[in-house]
């Protein structure tokens, strides 16, 4: 291979992972300022992330709504991903472009939509609001995820198990399902980061009363400029890892149940 | 078609719609209700229905950051497209764990929040940060550089976020050449820079495109990247709207120019759906 692609390529990846590689550090510094290399070890962004009510509340409250969201998203999602492969109907492309709309529309333009309809509601700082705003951009994703697995499954094991004489729902839950596990599951965990790590939706309908670890982290990006965030950070980065970690795990299992059948 | 027929068949459809249903309402209530709304909330001028619209025409301030705006997206495609395409290339020819290793850096920043990023950026570039202590400490510089609050601040942010809309799907057409194909160019006398000039990049190429066209969509509508790394200069079209709507609380006009926005990009959307196919992309 050429040397300057390689080049080009390592420094392009050094350049993505940089940044990640610079907040866990910061997250453990003794300075009370932003400053690399920090000039000491301590857990006291860590120690007033976990006794600032502030942070530990909005932290509390962005999981609660990340599992309505998963949960919320999936019961939608997944039977769309049904109709959307498995039905043949003119104007399909349409239908797929729409389910697609929430997030190729810029998330400013459906934030403010939303935030006019809401605050006519007064579902502006409510948990419902939250769950609302962020299952419209977790379905999409669970759409999407849900029909790839759906493509490439092999309907004649559905009919073989019809033939032998399973009903519909036996055969769904013992054959269908069991095939497109992996794919749910990853696809409730987009769902659950979409919602966890929403900002700009959320910066509209948070109000006072209902802040997110997002918007408590960007009102203190704005303000305060404390390594208290690289704390958070650096929790949420381990959220990610642990995500992308399991949902690897869960493809190669799913490959290797696959192998010997095929 | 008997009647009988017609209305199974009828009936058929229906039954196999049926499962689109709950999520298509969903949708129906919570996205495309408020977006008719918000457009009727862009008509409601005092002066006449189109007033806001004549006066975003009108003022050289907003026609000035539509342009900056997409400037700024035109600018950060092609800085993604000179680094992501020679990276996915490499990663497309690496095997085993190495590879694995590679897309792990690749999808990692993917799913770290836009907001976390932009903070380790602040920590990089800011006037202690990094860079500039690096500098400082090797005596490059006397003083530090500004390197945020500008607009190379916001390039190095926004494509730091869009680089992998890049690298994905460029990665994902190269790892499905036929190696065949390659292996015939090179028996046939065609050295390795002819080989990748003539053979993978034409076939690369609807990739590159389809990258190219998702990273400026996506950075059209950035927000959060310039209102902490970019300047008082930097503001985008979606800063404008944000100002517009929980500053000014005026939202007919943060209503108006969510529109313009909104045409540009569905615009940009069709003429996607046409080259490329936007139904090969997604499901």
């Amino acid at each position: 291979m050429h040397a300057g692609l390689v080049i080009v390529a390592v420094s392009t990846l050094v350049f993505l992972v940089a940044p990640l590689f610079i907040v866990l550090p910061l997250s453990f510094s003794a300075s009370p300022y932003l400053e690399f290399p920090p000039s000491g070890f301590s857990l006291q962004w860590y120690g007033r992330y976990f006794a600032s009510s502030g942070w530990t509340a909005a932290t509390l409250l962005s999981v609660e709504v990340a599992l309505g969201t998963t949960a919320l998203a999936l019961l939608l999602g997944i039977p769309a991903a049904f109709g959307l492969v498995r039905a043949e109907f003119r104007g399909k492309g349409l239908l797929v472009a729409f389910f697609m709309a929430p997030i190729i529309v810029p998330y400013i333009i459906t934030a403010i939509a939303v935030y006019f309809l809401f605050a006519h509601a007064g579902l502006v700082g409510t948990r419902v609001g939250l769950l609302t705003a962020h299952t419209l951009l977790a379905v999409p994703k669970v759409v999407i995820i849900v029909a790839a697995a759906l493509k490439g499954f092999d309907r004649t094991l559905e009919r073989a198990s019809l033939s032998l004489g399973a009903g519909p729902l036996v055969t769904f839950r013992r054959v269908t399902y069991p095939v497109i596990r992996p794919a749910v599951v990853t696809a409730g965990l987009f769902a659950f980061l979409t919602s966890f790590d929403e900002l700009i939706l959320s910066m509209f309908i948070t109000g006072p009363t209902a802040v997110t670890l997002p918007k408590r982290m960007w009102d203190a990006v704005r303000l305060e400029i404390d390594p208290t965030i690289a704390a958070a950070s650096s929790l949420i980065i381990a959220v990610a890892v642990f995500v992308l970690v399991s949902t690897e795990l869960l493809r190669r299992r799913s490959a290797s149940i696959r192998i010997p059948m095929g | 078609m008997s009647d009988e027929a017609r209305r199974r068949s009828w009936w058929e459809a229906l039954r196999r719609l049926l499962p689109l249903a709950p999520a298509f309402a969903f949708l129906l209530v919570f996205f495309v209700y408020p977006l008719l709304r918000m457009i009727g909330l862009s008509l409601e001028a005092p002066g006449g229905p189109l007033d806001y619209y004549a006066a975003i025409v009108r003022s050289p301030l907003y026609m000035t950051v539509l342009g900056l705006t997409f400037r700024t997206a035109l600018g950060v495609t092609v800085v993604c497209v000179l680094l992501g395409v020679p990276t996915a290339y490499v990663l497309a020819r690496t095997r085993g764990p190495v590879r694995s290793v590679l897309l792990v850096a690749v999808v990692l920043p993917f799913l770290t929040s836009i907001l976390i990023r932009t903070y380790a950026w602040m920590a990089i570039l800011g006037r202690n940060g990094v860079v500039n202590q690096l500098l400082l400490a090797a005596g490059v510089v006397a003083s530090p550089l500004p390197l945020m609050h500008n607009a190379f601040g916001v390039y190095v942010g926004m494509t730091h976020v869009l680089l992998p809309f890049m690298i994905l799907p460029v990665y994902s057409v190269l790892t499905g050449i036929d190696a065949s194909l390659l292996r015939a160019a090179q028996s046939l006398g065609a050295s390795p820079a002819r080989t990748l000039r003539t053979v993978v990049l034409p076939l690369a190429l609807p990739g590159i495109a389809s990258g190219a066209m998702l990273v400026f969509l996506i950075a059209i509508g950035f927000y959060i990247t310039p209102a902490i790394l970019g300047g008082p200069r930097e503001i985008m079209i979606s800063n404008l709207i944000e100002v517009q709507v929980v500053e000014l609380l005026n939202w007919g006009f943060g209503a108006a120019l969510a529109f313009v926005l909104l045409v540009a990009t569905t615009g940009l959307m069709v003429v996607f759906d046409r080259f490329l196919g936007l139904d090969r992309l997604t499901v």
